[in-house]
């Protein structure tokens, strides 16, 4: 796209939207506006949307029929925070109070919040290099809501970030901030159906030996259009973990950008994926930088394509000067069902230390025809015998999940997906 | 119980003919063996039986107490009592040996109109199972055959018959691989097995497997027919002397 072209699009898509100009977000927000009129939006040439074509976010509007809400982690004693259509929803959300935690909704910070003003937008602005990632910039200015979370102790339970939609033209924009005080320890969800397209931005900033678990299962709506931003920052001994179960939609867009800032951490994005039908697209795109030593950093992404789906992931691991002894790895594959699906891989490595342990693999294949055939033979049916595969073969990512309520119930999702979409 | 007629096969992508008019009856109760020299076509006619892709049946048939085996897919031929006990075990990783077992044992049990086994009754059944042949309970843990040795997964293969108790049992090679003892083990497992509704269609390249599983008739294979049935004396016969006298004298 020609920049004017970026530049009309981004003026198209913002017309209209409400801009909250004043107070500490204000600011945040304007310089956020600023990045992205520099920016303009992305085009179908530029390198980092080569194998996703973005037209489908850069769209004015969006309408879209939504399936009912399928809503996870049910079986979790969670505090519930609902959005309905972008809006936080105080009627079906618990009281936001929890041991060890601060909760505030963005649309009511209008009062200075220190730690918040220290985070918003200043995580996604530093993940705009080396890559601009113009739908970050949109979300930071113009968020029409969120959660301000900080974490000073551990959590008591977990909080689980409930989307739901009732408008089949919601154009859902949300910005979230999570800060993790020392030592502190919180597991964040997210489920559901947001809206027909949903833009968000998760800031998360990891003191030392803090500890932030994400599992997130995104709504399985098949015309929903998603793209998520998560942007990390972690400090020494902290651990930061998130999860991603993707479940039909017509496009999902999930980028990471991880920063590992201090010694001894540890930082693992992980995700499944299963897609069918030729306009389902899955992009995971991460880009990891090690900037401490003695870091661990996992990537483990699982996809399961058929009927002419596509998958794409955009991994990349940088190791800066110093950072001696990172242990990175990074898998991304791919079952591809049939002949028709597609799986479109660019793993990076960029390693300026000479200390380094750094893997990377990136696979895509068909079902093992002989297992097939060896479960059959013992009497298990087709349709179970290549459930059973599909589940080994996402058995590596799903074991990322630390909690095993969690990771039970997303493998149950999996297999009921599995089921309903036999041929 | 099995009962294959003038059975023709080639491979499904090439012009290659494999099985020349297979002629074999194994009746209920017996141990029938199977040998021949390599890549007469033993192993094609025990895949072609138990339903692998790959093969083209051109002529003949096969039936399992009457039923047309060739028409089923492999599921259903293994829930009509049908066991392979693979040449060539393979390796699921991912699926736990355990997970494996039940699945199989409840989707036989549910295609014959029978109860699931609870998940107690499965544990019990398959400890008991597992003790009788060595196979120790961390082995159960691990997935299907990964990090198995050759003789753990022969073994496997003998503990899955046990469990699923199927009435027409073929073996190939599952010999082969096998320490002594181990061969001991395999052989008193499908001894338990023998009895009078069960038949045993055995492939070895060697007699020391039937001095342990007694043939009650022992037939040579070369290429891809039936050359010679008789007695356990054939057997014999090749451990003395090879095929070439014997195959020189079938013609
Ligand atoms: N899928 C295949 N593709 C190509 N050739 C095949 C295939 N399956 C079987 N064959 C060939 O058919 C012939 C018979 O093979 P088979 O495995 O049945 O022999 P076998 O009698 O079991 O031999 P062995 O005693 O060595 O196990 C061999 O020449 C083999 O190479
Ligand atoms: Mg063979």
């Amino acid at each position: 796209m020609l920049a004017q072209a970026k530049l009309d699009a981004l003026s198209a898509r913002i017309a209209g939207l409400h801009f909250p100009s004043t107070g500490w977000q204000g600011k945040a927000r304007g310089a956020a506006l600023e990045r992205l009129t520099a920016m303009g939006l992305p085009g179908r040439r530029d390198e980092y949307w080569r194998y996703t074509d973005p037209a489908k976010l850069n769209a004015a509007q969006v309408r879209a029929d939504l399936n009912a809400s399928d809503i996870a982690f049910q079986e979790t004693d969670a505090l519930r925070i609902v959005f309905t259509d972008g809006v936080f929803d105080a009627e079906f959300s618990d009281d936001l109070t929890l041991s060890g935690v601060e909760i505030t909704r963005l649309a009511d910070a209008v009062t200075d919040l220190h730690w918040a003003a220290e985070i918003y937008g200043v995580l996604e602005e530093r993940g705009q290099k080396p890559v601009l990632r113009p739908f970050a910039a949109l979300a930071t200015a113009f968020a029409t809501d969120g959660l301000l979370i900080r974490v000073t102790g551990k959590a008591e339970r977990p909080i689980s970030i409930v989307y739901r939609s009732l408008s089949d033209t919601s154009d859902v924009m949300l910005h979230h901030c999570v800060k993790l005080e020392e030592g502190a320890e919180v597991t964040l969800l997210e489920t559901g159906d947001a809206g027909p397209r949903l833009l968000t931005n998760l800031e998360v900033d990891v003191a030392p030996s803090a500890r932030f678990h994400h599992v997130r299962a995104q709504g399985r709506s098949h015309q929903r259009m998603v793209n998520t931003h998560i942007f990390a920052r972690v400090a020494d001994e902290a651990l930061f973990k998130s999860f991603t179960a993707s479940i039909n939609g017509v496009l999902t867009r999930n980028e990471a950008v991880l920063d590992i800032v201090g010694d001894d951490a540890v930082a693992h994005v992980a995700g499944v994926t299963v897609g069918d039908g030729p306009d389902f697209l899955n992009d995971d795109t991460v880009f990891i930088t090690h900037a401490a030593e003695r870091c661990e950093s996992r990537q483990v992404f699982k996809k399961v394509l058929k009927n002419g789906a596509t998958g794409v992931f955009q991994g990349k691991i940088l190791v800066k000067p110093g950072a001696q002894k990172t242990d990175g790895y990074q898998i991304s594959q791919s079952l591809l069902l049939d002949g028709d699906s597609q799986f479109l891989a660019k793993p990076e490595l960029e390693i300026y230390a000479d200390d380094v342990k750094c893997s990377h693999g990136s696979t895509s294949g068909a079902i093992d025809e002989t297992a097939l055939f060896y479960l059959r033979s013992r009497g298990v049916p087709q349709r179970r015998a290549q459930s059973l595969l599909v589940l080994a073969f996402l058995a590596e990512a799903l074991a990322e999940i630390e909690d095993e309520t969690l990771a039970e119930d997303l493998q149950l999702r999996l297999e009921s997906w599995l089921d309903r979409h036999e041929d | 119980m099995l009962k294959i007629n003038n059975l023709h096969v080639k491979l499904e992508e090439e012009e290659k003919v494999i099985l020349r008019g297979v002629d074999l009856t194994v009746e209920a109760g017996k141990v029938h063996a199977i040998m021949g020299p390599n890549g007469s076509g033993k192993s094609t006619l025990s895949y072609v039986l138990s339903g692998r892709d790959g093969y083209e049946v051109t002529e003949g048939s096969a039936t399992l107490d009457g039923e047309e085996l060739l028409e089923m897919e492999p599921e259903e031929r293994a829930a009509a009592g049908l066991f392979l006990a693979f040449q060539y075990p393979v390796e699921i990783p991912g699926v736990g040996n355990m997970t494996f077992l039940r699945t199989a044992l409840n989707a036989q049990r549910k295609a014959r109109g029978e109860d699931e086994v609870s998940a107690g009754d499965f544990l019990k059944l398959v400890r008991e199972k597992a003790a009788s042949l060595k196979i120790d309970a961390d082995m159960m843990k691990r997935p299907v055959n990964v990090g198995f040795s050759g003789g753990e997964k022969k073994r496997n293969e003998i503990l899955q018959m046990a469990l699923l108790e199927p009435k027409m049992c073929i073996l190939d090679e599952t010999d082969s691989g096998l320490d002594v003892d181990a061969m001991k083990l395999v052989s008193e497992g499908v001894n338990a097995l023998r009895d009078e509704g069960r038949a045993f269609l055995v492939i070895t390249h060697y007699q020391r497997l039937l001095d342990h599983i007694r043939p009650d008739v022992v037939h040579i294979m070369a290429n891809g027919r039936i050359v010679l049935t008789g007695g356990p004396e054939l057997a014999l016969e090749v451990e003395k002397n090879g095929y070439s006298d014997i195959l020189a004298g079938a013609l």
